[in-house]
Order: C-alpha cells, then sequence, then structure tokens
C-alpha cells in the first residue's frame, strides 16, 4: 500500500499529518513552491522560504519515513509584482539543480496578466535550459480558458507536452489536455476543486493514462490525506487495482521521475550513507533504541487506507 | 590539474586539497573524473560566483553519493594534511564539495562571504558538507560564526556534521559555545564520544551545567546519557560527587559502568574512595575493557 502525494505544501502542515499520511501509506511527497496566503515584499523572503524546501521541510518529512522533493518556481501571484519578480528570476538558477528538485513549479496564471504571461514564458524558458518538467498551476477563474492559453504558451516556448503537467484539472479541461499529450493532475479538495467522488467518475470514464492526483494541501481547509482516501474510494467503487496505482503512485514517479531525481529506489531501497535516510533510525545508533520500520511492502491495497 | 592545487599549496604533497582530490579521482569514474577536473580547472583561483553555486550544487547529480570508504593510508595521509582531521565517515559528494571551495584560493574574508551565500541556499547535504569542511577552510578564526550557525541547526545532520570528527569546535570555541555544544548533543540525544577534544576541553563550568541537567532530568523521571558523566569526572566535588554516588547505587549497568570510568579522571580525594566503595562493580568494567566508545552497550 504505498502513495505518492504529488503536489502537497507541507511547510503549512503539522507534524500529525505527517503522522497521518505515513500511516496511511504515503511514501513520498513533491511540495510545489507557491505562495504563503499573503504576499512577501522581498527576495530574501523567497531565498528563506525556497532553502526551506530543500532543507528543513525535508529533514522534518524524513523524521516521519516520508521522502520530501519540491518544484522551484515563481507563483503566478506574486510574478504581478514586478521589481520583485526580477530578483526571484535572478535566484531561481541556484536552486534548480538542487538534489530532490523535479520540476520548475508551480509556475502558470491567476488573473492571465501580461506580468504573469512574462514570467511564466520566462520560468518555461529555464526549464528548457535546465531540462526540466515543468508543474502548471490552472486559474480558478476563467479555467477552461486559462488552461489552455497554458498550454498553447508552453508549446510556443517549446516545452514537449510529455515533460508538462497541467495541474488543478476538472471535468471540463480533461479532454483537452489529455488530447494534446500533457500529463493531468486533479486536486481533491474538500468544498473547491475535485471531489472523491468526482474523481472516482473520471477515472472511471478516462482511465489511468497520464491522470494522477493529489491534495494540494496547504494552510487553507484541505485534506492531507486526499489521496489515499481517493484511492480507497476508487477500489470500492470498483476501479481496476492497475488504474488506481497509476492514478496514486505510478504515473507521479513516471512524469517527475524524467527529472532524474525522483526514484523508487529512495524510498524501496535508500542507501545507508544518504543523510535524509540516517534518521529512519537503524542507521546510526545514539545510545537510544532504534525506530526499525518493517521494509516497504509490496503494493497491497488495504481496506484500513484511514479511519 | 596540479597547476590549480599547488597555487596555494605549501606543501602539494599533503594538503588536504591534494589529498581530496587523489582520493576522488581514485574512486570516479572517467565520465564524473573529467567533469570534476574541468569544474576545478574553472574555479582555480576564484572562478564567479555562478559557476561556484552551479559547480557545487551539481556534485551529487555528477558524482553520486557513494562513502568514501578510506584506506589505512589514506586515513593516515589524512592526518599529515591536517593534524586530527578524520575524514573516515566522509562521502564522495562532500568530498568534492569542499575541494571546489578550497582551490578558490587561500583568501579568508572572500572564501568566508562565498561560503555565508552557498549557506544561505543550500540544501541539507551541502549543509553537512559544508560544516564538516571547516576544519579545512583558509583563517580559521574566521569561520567562528558559521560554526555557532551550525551548532544552532534544528536538524540533528548539520549539527552533528559541526560537533562529530571535527576538530574545529575544540581549537575555535570559547568555553561558553563550547558548553552550549556538549550540553545541546546531550539535548538533541547525540552522542558524545565522536566529539574530537572532548576530555581537553571538560571545564568545572561545564561540569556544573551537567549536573544540573540530570537533576533535571531526575526531577522529570527522563532517562540520562551515561556519557554525561564523563565531561563532570575530573570536577567531581562536593555536590556532584553525591550525584556520582546516586548514579553509582541506582544508576542503569551502563549508567554505572561510565561512572566508573568518569570517576578514573578524578582529582579529588574522595572520588577515589567513592570508586573504592564500589571495587567489585569497578573491577568488572576494567575486566571487560569498557571504553566510551562501548559504555553505552554496556550491560
Amino acid at each position: 500500500m504505498r502513495f505518492i502525494d504529488p503536489h502537497i505544501h507541507m511547510s503549512s502542515r503539522t507534524t500529525d499529518d505527517y503522522e497521518r499520511m505515513k500511516a496511511a501509506g504515503v511514501v513520498a511527497v513533491i511540495e510545489p513552491a507557491f505562495w504563503l496566503g499573503q504576499p512577501r515584499t522581498n527576495v530574501g523572503s523567497f531565498i528563506d522560504y525556497l532553502s526551506s524546501l530543500v532543507g528543513w521541510e525535508r529533514f522534518r518529512a524524513s523524521q516521519f519515513g516520508i521522502r520530501h522533493y519540491c518544484t522551484i518556481g515563481l507563483n503566478s501571484k506574486e510574478a504581478n509584482n514586478e521589481e520583485l519578480a526580477e530578483a526571484v528570476m535572478d535566484i531561481l538558477p541556484r536552486y534548480l539543480s538542487k538534489e530532490g528538485v523535479v520540476a520548475v513549479g508551480e509556475i502558470g496564471f491567476d488573473d492571465q496578466t501580461a506580468l504573469e504571461d512574462k514570467y511564466y514564458r520566462a520560468q518555461l524558458q529555464l526549464a528548457r535550459e535546465f531540462d526540466m518538467v515543468v508543474m502548471v498551476h490552472t486559474p480558478h477563474r476563467d479555467k477552461k480558458a486559462g488552461t489552455i492559453r497554458s498550454m498553447d504558451v508552453a508549446v510556443e516556448m517549446g516545452m514537449s507536452p510529455g515533460k508538462v503537467v497541467i495541474d488543478h484539472n476538472n471535468e471540463e479541461t480533461v479532454r483537452a489536455v489529455l488530447d494534446r499529450g500533457f500529463w493531468a493532475g486533479f486536486t481533491l479538495y474538500p468544498q473547491t476543486k475535485m471531489g472523491n467522488e468526482r474523481m472516482v467518475e473520471i477515472v472511471r470514464q478516462y482511465g489511468s493514462e497520464r491522470i494522477f492526483i493529489n491534495s494540494s494541501a496547504d494552510w487553507g481547509v484541505s485534506d492531507p490525506l486526499a489521496v489515499p482516501k481517493t484511492g480507497r474510494l476508487m477500489l470500492e467503487r470498483g476501479i481496476a487495482l492497475e488504474d488506481v496505482e497509476a492514478t496514486c503512485y505510478g504515473n507521479a514517479l513516471r512524469v517527475y521521475g524524467q527529472s532524474g531525481q525522483f526514484d523508487e529506489a529512495h524510498w524501496m531501497t535508500p542507501e545507508a550513507v544518504d543523510q535524509r535516510s540516517l534518521f529512519e533510525g537503524n542507521s546510526v545508533l545514539r545510545g537510544q533504541t532504534p525506530r526499525v520500520d518493517d521494509a516497504p511492502a509490496p503494493a497491497v491495497w488495504a481496506e484500513d487506507v484511514t479511519k | 590539474m596540479n597547476t590549480v592545487v599547488n597555487a596555494f599549496a605549501v606543501n602539494a604533497a599533503s594538503t588536504p586539497a591534494v589529498v581530496l582530490q587523489q582520493w576522488l579521482l581514485r574512486r570516479l569514474g572517467p565520465a564524473a573524473g573529467l567533469w570534476l577536473e574541468e569544474a576545478l580547472a574553472s574555479l582555480g583561483g576564484g572562478g564567479s560566483d555562478r559557476d561556484l553555486y552551479r559547480c557545487v550544487s551539481l556534485v551529487s547529480r555528477k558524482l553520486g553519493k557513494a562513502a568514501l570508504e578510506l584506506d589505512a593510508a589514506e586515513r593516515a595521509a589524512a592526518c599529515v594534511a591536517r593534524p586530527d582531521w578524520d575524514p573516515s565517515s566522509w562521502t564522495v559528494d562532500q568530498a568534492a564539495r569542499i575541494l571546489l571551495l578550497l582551490v578558490t584560493g587561500p583568501e579568508g574574508g572572500r572564501f568566508a562571504s562565498r561560503l555565508d551565500q552557498l549557506c544561505a541556499t543550500a540544501d541539507i547535504d551541502e549543509l553537512v558538507a559544508f560544516y564538516r569542511g571547516l576544519p579545512l577552510y583558509p583563517e580559521p578564526s574566521r569561520h567562528r560564526a558559521r560554526a555557532a550557525e551550525g551548532v544552532r541547526s534544528n536538524m540533528k545532520v548539520v549539527f552533528e556534521a559541526v560537533v562529530h570528527r571535527n576538530p574545529y569546535p575544540a581549537e575555535q570555541l570559547a568555553d561558553e559555545a563550547w558548553n552550549q555544544m556538549v550540553l545541546k548533543a546531550l539535548f538533541v540525544g547525540s552522542a558524545l564520544h565522536p566529539i574530537v577534544g572532548l576530555d581537553r576541553r571538560s571545564n568545572a563550568e561545564l561540569a556544573r551545567m551537567l549536573g544540573d541537567y540530570a537533576h533535571e532530568r531526575w526531577a522529570a523521571r527522563r532517562t540520562i546519557s551515561p556519557e554525561l558523566w564523563r565531561c563532570v569526572g575530573p570536577f567531581a566535588v562536593g555536590p556532584l560527587l553525591e550525584d556520582f554516588s546516586r548514579v553509582l547505587e541506582t544508576g542503569t549497568a551502563a549508567e554505572r559502568a561510565a561512572a566508573v570510568l568518569a570517576l578514573r579522571n578524578a582529582t579529588d580525594a574522595d572520588a577515589h574512595g567513592l570508586l573504592d566503595r564500589h571495587a567489585a562493580f569497578r573491577d568488572v568494567v576494567a575486566a571487560r575493557g569498557v571504553d566510551w566508545t562501548t559504555v553505552l552497550a554496556f550491560n
């Protein structure tokens, strides 16, 4: 029973969440750089934030037996502060080659302004230079048009659709995204975006090719267990096991695995010398009884995903 | 490549940069070795900030993170190159990142400011490498604030990169900072025995702080690391001796063995009297050859 949550803002979550996610079978998470609920006023706070994504948060996750990866980028909301955006663009290259950075993201449109367009393009260019996958945030408002525009710009900038994840899809956008060869992310929110029941129907209708789900849990009302809960619901509703595996685990691994930074071996067979695995307990004894976890079990879709 | 290294080497045969480069090139495949040599050439004597940041970040992607697993001759070479330097647990990425820094030149001010920049945007493994490299950097006294920052870290691996198997703290930290470091090691559950210079830097104030800490733990009915007593032993008089008496009478086997080891270094006559009262146990500890690296497993 293994899950990947490929879009979750763990910096905003508690240790209780990490414990529950681990218990529910989440083995790895991807934390996209985004905004903090209120706008930052200087590049220094971006530096500290991005550093925490490759540093402190990764360490924190490791203490709960979860592997943490991230994407690096300037989000669409803060792209509207041009002076800040210019400064952030200057520092992004310092993070893109860090270990565990699996994509440029989340980038794209919010209000679909000219500045958003400018920095979306600039970051697509950066992704091409660094040969990276891109995670695209699609807007809440004017969603369908914004999604199509996001794809148009990505293609115009020379991105291969196979290296672009279009995130936060719904029933209205999924067909176009799949038809054009992009990856389709679905966010399960308790109140907005997709509900679990609707997600089951989408997988029933479209299958599991290039479709995968995430919680996008953050500082708002959201559910860090959305992926395991929805996986369980899919099974209950008769979705085939291989489709559940693909949408809750395998497809995220395939698309972000293109980065060379996101590999099943990291959680299946962690290396003893890996600093982030030291806290699994059995690599370094410090006089206390180590916590020894069972070896990761093969994918078994147990009933007790969550209580 | 030798020109790069020789540019600042006083004795090219034995500097840390020279031996690091030798160790790496012995272990890396042709493509990785070539990348490293090109990176060293571009940074030799300085290089641009952008090249430095990029090369240092790319190390783990280009060279991997295998353990160096130095052989006996290489470990001996480390000691010659830099007294008390212990890279026995270093990995390829750590060695390469530190080597890249070292070839940028011996000017301490510029080195320190670039190190600050690197640390500001570092990932965890980079931080570990940068702090493990502390004993090798030019103008050692310039890096005290950096070392203190590492000791302050909430990430135990980063904290231990400064504190364990690293001669820098014992050589450079003042007593106040040293004492806080030892106390924090106990506080976060880090072992004390890998701390270089632990016995040499023991002091009466540290012994008092550790005694207070032991009482705090006892009051809260929490366990105490047997290693705590190591730094108290040489200063065991009066109330601290009473603490030892309590440990010898009521402690776990490992705590009692640690008390015996600690009291061997006591200077007070009463301390040896206390040890004599536990002569049978003292002799078991001696007979079994217990030392500070094995005392935690004593039972």
